[in-house]
């Protein structure tokens, strides 16, 4: 902005002032602190800033370029973090000027495809509108398209979000998120989607030892800690509870964390004896997370789906 | 004849920039957008048609935009205004209002005075082409 108001480019660039100035630095330390794990995406988004933050600067410079592409895919199993990344992303798109408003609105399919012919249209339009200025975040995008009905009205709403996402691309960036599988197949039937999306980030699985720091993080976060005991249950939990079906990473934990402060709630209801003080309170034990089903192996309709 | 209803209808036409700035101000005010057309400007007309829905939760004037882009292309020989509504309760009623599109030669309000009794005399306006 100073550049402007000078009436001529500055002849040099401080990449580590603007980094600081822009905020983008703040992002980053916030995206390293609450978010466990994920390496590789926090890797990809630091070289995605790093690149944003060249680019501006050379605009400045007056060095022509045109606007980048920011659209992007997420790809990983369920509870991986793609929505808490995507929005770390609209904050930190919003910082470095590529957003105007940086809000994220996320829709999955219900959002955008209609029910009747001439329904679709209208309402992918009125998420776009929604989202400009933001980051559309389109939660498992490959349900759009369903290529054993040929009538399915998915297609319109994915023409029309291709024909924006060209477009409109100074006004809102589309992040598309799924299982990688999918996603790839999906990718193959819609080839203009590949094109128009310039960053493909994937999303590992959590490994047992940071799933059980992002439980403490999610208990600490809520007033409760583990005794020992507990700590070393929840450690067995994991690893159990990822052979089980159904495994959906930080989700399933949380899950899991609900139902014992449930049990710990009941536990210290029934023992009833004499007063109880705040550390009694807020402390998970043992025999609260030992009482899940995934002791006793699983659930009992995956039991039946196992004998069957 | 140049029709003055709402705002900055005493200033020349807004261009799409300085229309996007008011629309940019009604959001940060939390008004909901309407887009409205109409083909007769006569001021006693409140029944202008909707263009699609008013939009209440936009955040970002381009939504707007394109919306009125669409209109624009669909009437553009036509009325076209922007509407902002205040749901806020005491007021719940448009905050503000202006003409975003005219067609190119306008209608002029024609003046009919009439003689009534008692040498009283009437005035009506109607649009003439």
């Amino acid at each position: 902005m100073t550049a402007e108001t000078a009436g001529q480019a500055p002849q040099t660039v401080d990449l580590a002032a603007q980094y600081e100035s822009s905020g983008v630095a703040e992002v980053l330390r916030e995206l390293d602190a609450e978010l466990i794990g994920l390496a590789p995406v926090k890797q990809r988004i630091r070289e995605t800033a790093a690149l944003l933050l060249v680019d501006r600067a050379r605009r400045d410079m007056g060095l022509a370029q045109e606007a980048p592409t920011l659209h992007m895919s997420f790809t990983g199993n369920p509870g991986t973090g793609k929505t808490t990344v995507a929005q770390k992303m609209a904050g930190l798109l919003h910082r470095l000027g590529y957003l105007r408003k940086g809000h994220l609105v996320s829709v999955t399919r219900d959002d955008l495809v209609g029910q009747y012919i001439g329904h679709t249209a209208p309402k992918t339009k009125e998420v776009l509108k929604k989202a400009m200025g933001g980051v559309l975040f389109i939660d498992e995008a490959y349900y759009l398209y369903k290529p054993d009905n040929e009538r399915d009205y998915g297609q319109e709403a994915i023409e029309i979000l291709l024909q924006v996402m060209e477009n409109n691309r100074d006004d809102l960036v589309v992040i598309m998120a799924g299982y990688a599988d999918r996603m790839d197949k999906f990718f193959r039937a819609n080839p203009g989607f590949r094109s128009r999306i310039a960053h493909h980030v994937e999303f590992p699985d959590y490994g047992d030892a940071e799933l059980a720091e992002i439980a403490a993080q999610m208990l600490e976060a809520q007033n409760y800690r583990f005794d020992d005991g507990g700590r070393a249950a929840l450690a067995e939990y994991i690893a159990l509870r990822r052979a089980q079906p159904h495994f959906a990473n930080a989700r399933s934990i949380r899950n899991a964390l609900d139902r014992a402060r449930l049990r710990q709630a009941n536990r210290l209801f029934e023992s009833g004896g004499g007063p109880l003080d705040a550390e009694a309170l807020s402390t998970i034990s043992r025999e609260d997370i030992r009482a899940s089903r995934v002791f006793g192996g699983g659930l009992d309709v995956d039991r039946k789906d196992a004998a069957e | 004849m140049r029709i003055t209803q709402g705002c900055f209808s005493f200033l020349p036409d807004l261009d799409d920039a300085q229309i996007s700035a008011q629309v940019e101000y009604c959001l940060e005010n939390e008004w909901a957008i309407g887009i409205e057309y109409t083909d007769d400007p006569h001021p006693r007309n409140t029944y202008w048609d909707m263009w699609g829905n008013p939009m209440f939760d936009l955040r970002d004037p381009k939504g707007v935009m394109m919306e009125l882009d669409d209109c624009r292309k669909a009437h553009g020989d036509k009325y076209i205004r922007i509407n902002a509504f205040d749901s806020t309760r005491g007021f719940e009623t448009v905050r503000m209002s202006f003409i975003v599109n005219r067609p190119d030669t306008e209608p002029r309000l024609h003046m009919q005075r009439t003689d009534f009794e008692g040498r009283s005399q009437k005035y009506a306006w109607d649009v003439r082409g």
